[in-house]
């Protein structure tokens, strides 16, 4: 995993490593200077040694001069460094999700894919700078300090050496003990903000079914699971700090002991001892800190496997060697299509597809929810593959075209569609960016849009809202089929696209394609007969299958789904009907 | 963010902090200031150790070691003191920490749950569900870890200063200015830090924006084959977050380092200082002092860097109380309602309050001057003349008056902003008229308990939540102990069973707040089986079949007219084939009511409803 998540430094590789090598010296120097300072005390202060006092002196401020400067670059390198590494985390992870496929974008939720590229990645930079800061000061300052209480006395260098590794041992083992705690919490504590949303979303519901007491219960649950949880991650934590206090004590009381000892023996001298207090202060310090990176490496682990779970899932459609950059026409064949989104045969959505368009046709698909209509259209431009059987755009297999040659040809509306903050203008240009804005008014004439955007104050360059708030169901329905248009596809497909457009505009739709586009072949998926009714072919789809193919009145006679859903949408009102 | 900390709110944290917690909070400051005292002393030995224990055993043939042990002995004790304190008061803090972001959390959440339906339509969910991840949050960090911290490193600076003080006055001068440089320092470096880290915070929220955009129409994107050009943008702010980011965090690293190594300098000049001062023989220095005043400015520069890391901590965690705050100061939802909903039997016309289920329900009106009235639950809804306006000055609704009669369906009718649904949100009080009356079974609906208003109406609304749990629990959402018989019951009437039974695990199949994993269409469908298991005798449909299927919808539809027969029945709906036969058709038009009849008679007006009728108009 780590090696995955390394891979995104790159640029950022040599502020990475100057950063602790800035520190290293750093801490050297934070080393040196007690051990110069002892050598002050000793032969300078002790001996009235004036001209040692301003030697050393001027290296002590050389020293601690140093060290700031070289604690600062640090510091500010290390920001670079993890600001830049999670830039590129960001972009590596978002590129790989614009190369995911309709499948690979169906197993991630979209909002699990949001958390990933903002909180996750944020998690693994809090880590990724304590790292690189941390995690290399303190081993340095660890061994640093040990080597220089062995160069001052080995006897007081072995209680350091004792007391280092039981301090490092207890503060692990306390960390080890509490992080599958930790996990737990944060678990719970994504429950209950789920708990929260949900409230906050649905709080019409809460409201109108008297729940509340239901839903602060339920709150309450959770809350206090997370207070347990926590309270007992907590009180091991608690040890913490006593355990380093009853270190440093031991240590300062041997040490005081032992120096006293030492200095009467005369091995030892009071400059010394100073800086193994100093010693003793900075290790253990150090191994604090280490405790503390430890548990922050815990708890971004979690979010780096979920960031390495996205970059290494594998886009499941990829090109064919060779493909294919040319569509020749409009011309669709389906041959005993199967189709599941688990890629399952038992739990195929679409069965025995078989199923001819030519090129230039209009056909129009009909049945209920969960039939089908969607998952056979998306087969066409290959946002997703078949599970057995193929489909064919102009004779030729999709899975053989390019992919972008086929998208660009075969232009769809979505169900689910939208618009991005933007002006209209922008929206629509993503048909094709380089489209000249008479191209853009001409297919949003065809679209029936025309009208109504140049009735915005600001008609073309009007501003569209996140998620197109702004502007009528109708009308965002009709700047999506501009966008479609402007590809100037081979095949044009609306899924369920005219809903919200009132009867009289749809067919107006519908005349357009008819007049100004002939030569593309349009496929309408409806609810309504009347966006349908007036087409080349009707494919009537039930559970998966396609039921019948034919003419409005064909069907009327012979199909007894057609005939229902007809009769469900104008009964007692046909006059009516007919007359539009 | 305005320099001066928020003292109002500061106090009101501190408030709720001690509120439940007094005594331990005390203990908690008298074993700190322990804890804190047995640091020093340790501080204060060193200088002792060698000026009245090792100098004078020098240069003795046989030193004494006595006196040193001793006090090395009353020193462990000290120590012993100061390491039971900081266990004691570590573990103390944890249940106050704890406890109060409980306290915190629960009151904040009960309290959002009592504001009125206006606070969540006028603030973004984003906006609301960030108090309690933000929020909270940075209080935890703030209450656990900083609180204690904070004091305990104050104390120990205090502390050491005083130590420094009797030790010697001069080199505590130099002290002082050091520590005055170090003060000016963080202060330059940490209001910088800030600045930057609030621009970061802005810059975070576009990309979330950006990105959650992005990722919610990424089927759209790969339609349009918009790949690229959607990596060029992102690469574009996601650039611009980087320099936020480093520029904040560089500050933010760099105050340690430049504060620790001050005092690493103020080390250096107190052993130069000390031992000028010592050969010339000023001030009463001896080598003693020298040492211990190296430990001295240690532990009083160590704790002013470590307080410095705190400063972003509290000034964030004071932003997020404030929030917090903010939303607990909300005017809730006023309910001064005294009419109440009982379980009736009634024999005759007369009505008697029972406590057992009977299918029948009065309205307990207990007059002002005394009387006890019982009223029967019929649903008789009636507007009269009802001005509404979302905002000040600006009426969405005028003069509606309509009525709807036990047993009768009423379809709302008309554009999108025409005031259909507002005309929902004032029967079910979500929000309150501002002129007119609107009764219910006659009793002004003011005078009614919101609680058994809302009971006596099933709501479904367009916008289907569900909440994580099985199917089963969604469906007997309102009705706590519904037995699975009525869940299935219900299931069917809302034609929902058929599906739920082909799910992996039927009726026990899990599904999450957003229902990601069922369809829009049968998303409804649970919703209305949900409303159903009530049995309400008023039920408001909002666009309840919008993504269903017009043949599936029939199916419901016959349903619905089923277990509503003798009820009232409010429906908007954009597909007028389910209106069709309701009992009054309301045409709305800019809030106002401008046709209202029976299906043929609307038709037969050749008005603006056979105009939506024919699709002559668009209706969304």
């Amino acid at each position: 995993m780590l090696k995955k998540l390394l891979k995104s430094v790159r640029d950022f590789k040599t502020v990475s490593i100057l950063t602790p090598v800035f520190m290293a010296i750093e801490v050297f120097m934070e080393i040196a200077i007690p051990f110069l300072l002892s050598i002050l005390i000793d032969n300078g202060i002790a001996n009235g040694d004036t001209k040692q006092i301003a030697i050393i002196g001027a290296m002590l401020i050389i020293a601690a001069t140093l060290s700031l400067v070289f604690g600062v670059s640090s510091g500010k390198l290390a920001a670079k460094a993890s600001s830049g590494f999670a830039k590129n985390l960001r972009e590596d992870i978002y590129n790989k999700i614009q190369d995911f496929s309709f499948f690979n974008i169906d197993k991630f939720s979209t909002s699990s894919l949001v958390t990933r590229l903002t909180t996750d990645v944020t998690n693994v930079q809090q880590a990724y700078m304590m790292v690189i800061r941390a995690a290399v000061r303190a081993p340095i300052t660890i061994l640093f300090s040990i080597i220089m209480s062995f160069i001052i006395d080995v006897r007081i260098g072995i209680i350091y050496l004792v007391a280092t590794p039981i301090l490092g041992f207890l503060l692990i083992f306390i960390a080890n003990y509490v992080r599958p705690i930790f996990k737990k919490v944060f678990n719970q504590i994504d429950y209950l903000n789920c708990v929260v949303q949900e409230n906050v979303r649905a709080i019409r519901v809460v409201k109108s079914f008297v729940t509340e007491d239901k839903e602060i219960g339920k709150f309450n649950k959770i809350s206090d699971e997370i207070y347990q949880n926590f309270s007992r991650a907590e009180k091991i934590l608690a040890f913490n700090s006593p355990i380093m206090q009853i270190m440093i004590y031991t240590c300062l009381t041997l040490i005081s002991y032992f120096g006293a000892k030492f200095i009467v023996a005369g091995s030892l001298t009071t400059g010394e001892l100073t800086s193994l207090f100093s010693y003793i202060m900075q290790m253990l310090n150090s191994l604090m800190l280490l405790s503390m990176v430890f548990v922050m490496i815990t708890m971004a682990w979690e979010s780096g496997q979920r960031i390495v779970e996205v970059l290494e899932e594998e886009p499941d459609l990829k090109n064919k060697e060779n493909p294919i950059y040319d569509v020749k026409n409009g011309k669709i064949e389906f041959k005993n299509v199967g189709f599941s989104y688990v890629k399952d045969k038992k739990k195929e959505v679409l069965k025995k597809i078989n199923l001819t368009i030519n090129s230039g046709e209009t056909v129009g698909i009909i049945g209920g929810t969960g039939d089908g209509k969607s998952s056979l259209v998306n087969l066409i431009p290959r946002l997703y593959d078949v599970t057995s059987g193929e489909v064919k755009v102009a004779g030729i297999n999709v899975k053989d075209y390019d992919l972008k040659t086929l998208r660009d040809q075969v232009s769809m509306v979505l169900q689910k569609n939208e618009l991005f903050s933007g002006t209209i203008k922008d929206n629509i240009r993503w048909g094709n960016l380089q489209a000249t804005d008479e191209e853009i008014v001409e297919v949003c004439k065809l679209a029936q849009a025309d009208e109504f955007i140049t009735g915005f104050p600001d008609g073309y360059d009007t501003k569209i809202e996140q998620g197109g708030a702004n502007v009528s169901g109708g009308q965002k329905q009709r700047l999506c089929i501009a966008r479609a248009l402007l590809k100037k596809p081979k095949i044009l497909i609306l899924d369920d696209s005219t809903s919200a457009v009132d009867t009289k505009t749809d067919s107006l739709i519908r005349k357009a394609f008819r007049e100004k586009i002939p030569d593309t072949t349009k496929i309408i998926i409806a609810q309504r007969i009347s966006s349908v009714q007036d087409a080349d072919k009707i494919v009537v789809m039930s559970n998966g299958r396609i039921q019948a193919v034919g003419k409005h009145e064909e069907l009327l006679k012979t199909n007894k789904i057609y005939k229902e859903i007809y009769t469900s949408q104008t009964k007692g009102s046909e006059a009516n009907e007919q007359k539009v | 963010m305005s320099k001066k900390f928020d003292f109002k709110t500061i106090k009101r944290l501190i408030k709720n902090i001690t509120k439940n917690y007094k005594i331990q909070l005390i203990i908690v400051l008298v074993l700190v200031i322990l804890s804190s005292l047995a640091n020093v002393s340790s501080s204060l030995f060193m200088e002792r150790l060698v000026d009245n224990y090792i100098t004078p055993m020098l240069n003795i043939e046989n030193p004494d070691f006595i006196p040193l042990i001793k006090a090395l002995l009353t020193m462990c004790c000290i120590y012993i003191i100061g390491i039971v304190s900081t266990y004691v008061y570590n573990r103390i803090m944890v249940f106050v920490g704890q406890g109060t972001l409980r306290n915190i959390r629960n009151e904040l959440f009960a309290k959002m749950q009592k504001l009125p339906i206006r606070y969540f339509d006028t603030h973004l969910n984003g906006d609301i569900m960030s108090h309690y991840t933000n929020d909270i949050d940075t209080l935890r960090e703030l209450i656990s870890r900083g609180i204690p911290q904070t004091l305990s490193l104050f104390i120990t600076v205090v502390a050491s200063f005083i130590a420094m003080l009797i030790t010697n006055i001069y080199l505590s001068i130099l002290v002082v200015i050091m520590g005055i440089l170090m003060l000016i320092t963080t202060k330059k470096i940490a209001s910088k830090s800030s600045k930057y880290f609030m621009k970061q915070q802005e810059t975070i929220g576009m990309v979330d924006g950006y990105i959650e955009e992005m990722m919610s129409g990424q089927k759209v994107i790969k339609v349009f084959n918009y790949e690229e050009e959607a990596k060029k943008r992102f690469k574009k702010i996601n650039t611009e977050l980087y320099e936020d980011s480093k520029n904040a965090n560089s500050y933010a690293n760099i105050l340690m380092p430049s504060l620790a190594n001050l005092g690493n300098l103020l080390y250096v000049f107190i052993a130069i200082v000390g031992g000028i001062l010592l050969i010339n023989g000023w001030g009463n220095m001896t080598l003693g002092i020298i040492v211990a005043f190296v430990n001295l400015s240690k532990s009083f520069t160590m704790p002013i860097a470590q307080l410095s890391q705190q400063i972003n901590l509290i000034i964030m965690a004071i932003a997020g109380a404030k929030r917090i705050f903010e939303l607990m100061d909300e005017e809730p939802e006023v309910d001064d309602g005294y009419v109440t909903l009982v379980n009736a039997e009634i024999n005759n016309g007369k009505i008697k309050e029972t406590k057992k289920y009977t299918g029948k329900w009065a309205w307990k009106h207990q007059h002002h001057d005394g009387r006890l009235e019982y009223i029967e639950l019929k649903g008789y809804i009636e507007m009269h003349d009802v001005d509404f306006g979302y905002e000040d000055n600006k009426l969405v609704l005028h003069d509606v008056s309509l009525y709807a009669k036990p047993g009768q369906k009423i379809a709302f009718v008309g554009a999108t902003g025409a005031g259909k649904t507002t005309i929902t949100n004032l029967i079910n009080r979500f929000y309150d008229i501002e002129d007119g009356k609107i009764r219910y079974d006659g009793i002004n609906i003011n005078k009614i308990k919101k609680a058994d208003l809302r009971r006596s109406l099933g709501m479904v609304l367009q916008d289907v939540n569900l909440f994580t749990g099985t199917i089963a629990e969604n469906i007997a959402y309102g009705k706590e102990k519904a037995t699975q018989k009525e869940i299935v019951a219900a299931a069917k009437l809302a034609n929902a069973d058929d599906f739920i039974k082909l799910l992996p695990q039927g009726y026990n199949t899990m599904v999450d707040g957003s229902g990601s994993n069922l369809s829009q269409g049968q998303k409804q469908l649970i919703s209305i089986a949900r409303a159903a298991i009530n049995n309400p005798p008023v039920m408001i449909l909002d666009e309840a079949t919008s993504s269903i299927d017009t043949r599936t919808e029939k199916i419901v539809q016959d349903g619905m007219d089923k277990l509503m027969e003798g009820r009232t029945v409010l429906v908007i709906a954009h597909r007028l084939s389910t209106v069709r036969n309701s009992k009054a058709i309301i045409v709305l038009d800019h809030g106002r009511i401008i046709e209202r009849g029976e299906h043929d008679y609307l038709i037969a007006q050749k008005g603006m409803y056979y105009q939506l009728y024919t699709g002559a108009f668009e209706l969304e």
